[in-house]
């Protein structure tokens, strides 16, 4: 990867090249990469948003299980979420949205009186090919007594997306942040010097730093727990199995079954997030099926862990410091005054 | 939110229909409220107004938890040192034993403060050696803690060897490898911001070293004009011109390519700071030029020189890592660019 290409390819905003995937890409195997010789397969966490009911017993059960914790009782008057955002004392975080519907093509006031939507439930969990929806305006827009269709709610449950490369354990100075067996990423409360390097170098505002304690925490995807074969305490309290833990391969090929599912239904929104390996973090161990937009749901777009860029970084350093040396001779060069 | 209050005696004051604007909208709304307000005047946007979508204009990213006065202090005691180092030796291998004396204090002065303020920085002080637990190339913290190791130890011993006149060689030899590893200890700080995915400051990783190699340059020449006698100070005249050009040329090369996310640079406090910075380092500069300072009498002008340097370069650290941490606490600096590269991939 020369200089000019590095440049090029910012400029133009296309696919960064191939870098061995060490530092962005996809990376199948990621434990292997990070030194287990016979790792178990790696997990993660799908997170359907369309079935989850914003009920927060996932944010309860890993309180109460990781001992996280309190993250301050504010009532932020923006939506019935109070939590507001991932942090050091919040490792699950349930995003609830209210909005007008958007541009779904779907009518206002589009009339559903002969659809049975206990039926349509029914039929998306068991046939593996759904016959379309008898309403083509929309199975699932919520229908007020009066038949108007003006909002909808939106939850997800948020939580540390264990990238394949990870800007915070990248960045980690004293080996504190590591990968697991399972391809997770953890930090050692007994190393971590609360520095605060992985806080900015997460693209997804994950990591944070307890104030009072001065270290920083987040999701360890239950560590302890997957060590005894257990899942993680959210996936295992959602009462709806919008959060699903597996093995990644078998998640991925669920969410895309449940995609498909979704559109064949009329649900054209529906969309995965943070699945693909080919993304800016080699695609996350933690990913997500959404309704509308990351962004809305407090999610970035394109998110690109930040060391892809670090060996033009330390290049261009490089030639700064030799600029600097060169200006510190120039100073003594010529006549002396 | 309404203007109601619910009371034992019922519901209180009109309440506007059922019509309250939802979240999102409502959030996208006060935010280009909020942001008109801000530019009544100045300059004018470089990049046309953007319609993005937020998590009710909440930020995406965790702000950086770090103190101002430690890091952007540090930033700038770094880059004092490592280009005193450099005036060191220069004034050293020709024959000015004032400013090499000057610059060496100075480098050993500087990175002790900068030690100082990294270590106060850290959420557990106490455990300050974990940094050289590990030898990590990805993390530019682990390579400084690495880089300032080897850095501060030399800085010491050759200020020690000029104070108290022992160990000459010794000490000409510690001067010589400091100054060969402070162009590095003023320019890996460029790297330490950017490898952030902090948008304003990941954004300039191509020219910040540039920037902070200048600003290093300038606080250091500014030192010895302030300190060093009058009749050795030539060399750091010289490098107050050339640093100062290279801070200002990179820095403005660096806001025409940010595109959106330079932004943060031109409004509020980190403007105010990086406009002051413009002006104190290039009147530093034109003062330095100026043939007086540089005699016996011009000892007031090499002063005010040199001040403005120091506070000029000091007032760019400030500026950038204040910029840094409002593009990070504003959600249209993730958002905008990162659609805008998914628009122009997928055609």
């Amino acid at each position: 990867m020369s200089e000019g290409d590095t440049t090029a390819v910012s400029a133009t905003g296309g696919e960064p090249p191939p870098s061995g995937n060490l530092l962005s890409g996809p990376q199948p195997n990621v434990a292997g990469a990070a030194g287990y010789p016979d790792a178990p397969p790696r997990v993660g966490f799908f997170t359907d948003t369309s079935v989850c009911i914003g009920c927060k017993a996932c944010e309860v059960a890993c309180k109460e299980w990781n001992a996280v914790p309190e993250d301050g009782l504010e009532l932020t008057g923006m939506s019935y979420d109070n939590t507001q955002g991932l942090g050091a004392d919040t490792w699950r975080h349930v995003a609830f949205i209210e909005q007008r519907l958007p541009e779904t093509g779907r009518e206002p006031g589009g009339g559903h009186e002969g659809f049975d939507a206990f039926e349509a439930a029914r039929n998306l969990g068991t046939s593996p090919s759904p016959s379309p929806s008898p309403s083509p305006d929309g199975a699932i827009s919520p229908v007020s007594p009066d038949g108007r269709t003006e909002l909808r709610w939106l939850m997800s449950s948020d939580v540390c997306k264990h990238c394949t490369h990870a800007g915070c354990l990248d960045v980690c100075p004293t080996g504190a942040l590591f990968r697991t067996e399972f391809g997770t990423v953890v930090v050692q409360a007994d190393v971590c010097n609360g520095c605060g390097y992985c806080v900015p170098a997460c693209p997804y505002g994950v990591i944070d730093q307890r104030k009072e304690d001065g270290r920083v925490w987040k999701c360890t995807l239950c560590y302890d727990r997957l060590g005894v074969g257990m899942e993680p305490a959210c996936a295992k309290s959602c009462p709806t199995d919008s959060i699903q833990f597996g093995p990644l391969e078998e998640l991925r090929a669920r969410a895309a079954a449940r995609v498909a599912q979704l559109h064949a239904a009329g649900v054209t929104e529906a969309r995965l997030y943070g699945e693909s390996p080919q993304d800016g973090v080699g695609g996350d161990g933690a990913f997500f099926l959404l309704l509308d937009e990351p962004e809305v749901y407090g999610l970035p777009p394109d998110p690109v862990v930040t060391t892809r860029d670090l060996p033009a970084m330390w290049r261009h350093a490089a030639v700064a410091a030799v600029s600097l040396a060169a200006l510190g001779v120039a100073s003594f060069a010529g006549r002396r005054r | 939110m309404s203007e109601s209050d619910v009371t034992r005696g019922g519901l209180r004051g009109a309440r506007p229909g059922r019509d309250a604007v939802t979240g999102a909208q409502d959030a996208g709304r006060s935010r280009r409220g909020r942001r008109r307000r801000g530019r009544g005047r100045g300059e004018q946007p470089m990049v046309p107004e953007a319609r993005f979508s937020s998590y009710y204009g909440r930020p995406i990213l965790n702000k950086p938890t770090w103190q101002a006065l430690d890091i952007a202090g540090y930033l700038f005691l770094g880059g004092l040192a490592g280009a005193s180092s450099l005036l060191a030796a220069g004034g050293q291998a020709s024959g000015r034993p004032g400013l090499a004396r000057v610059a060496k204090l100075g480098a050993a002065g500087a990175i002790s403060g900068s030690l100082g303020a990294l270590v106060h920085d850290l959420g557990r002080p106490a455990r300050f050696l974990n940094m050289l637990r590990v030898f990590k190339p990805t993390s530019p913290m682990s390579m400084g803690s690495w880089l300032l190791a080897g850095y501060a130890p030399l800085t010491m011993a050759a200020a020690a060897a000029d104070v108290t006149g022992r160990a000459r060689v010794a000490g000409a030899g510690a001067t010589a490898a400091a100054a060969c590893l402070g162009p590095a200890v003023a320019t890996y700080t460029a790297v330490l911001l950017s490898d952030t995915a902090v948008p304003s400051w990941h954004e300039g990783y191509r020219e910040l070293p540039f920037v902070f190699a200048g600003s290093a340059s300038s606080a250091a020449a500014g030192l010895a004009l302030a300190c060093a006698p009058a009749g050795q100070t030539a060399p750091a005249r010289r490098m107050a011109v050339l640093g100062a050009g290279l801070e200002l040329g990179a820095f403005q090369l660096m806001k025409r390519r940010m595109g959106l996310v330079a932004e943060p640079f031109e409004q509020g406090g980190p403007h105010r700071l990086l406009r002051a910075a413009e002006l104190l380092t290039a009147g530093g500069a034109a003062l330095a030029a100026y043939p007086g300072t540089g005699r016996r009498r011009g000892r007031a002008c090499a002063v005010a020189a040199g001040v403005a340097l120091l506070t000029g370069s000091a007032a760019l650290r400030f500026g950038v890592f204040h910029a840094g941490v409002a593009s990070a606490e504003d959600p249209r600096y993730t958002v905008v660019p990162q659609r805008e590269r998914l628009r122009a991939r997928t055609g």
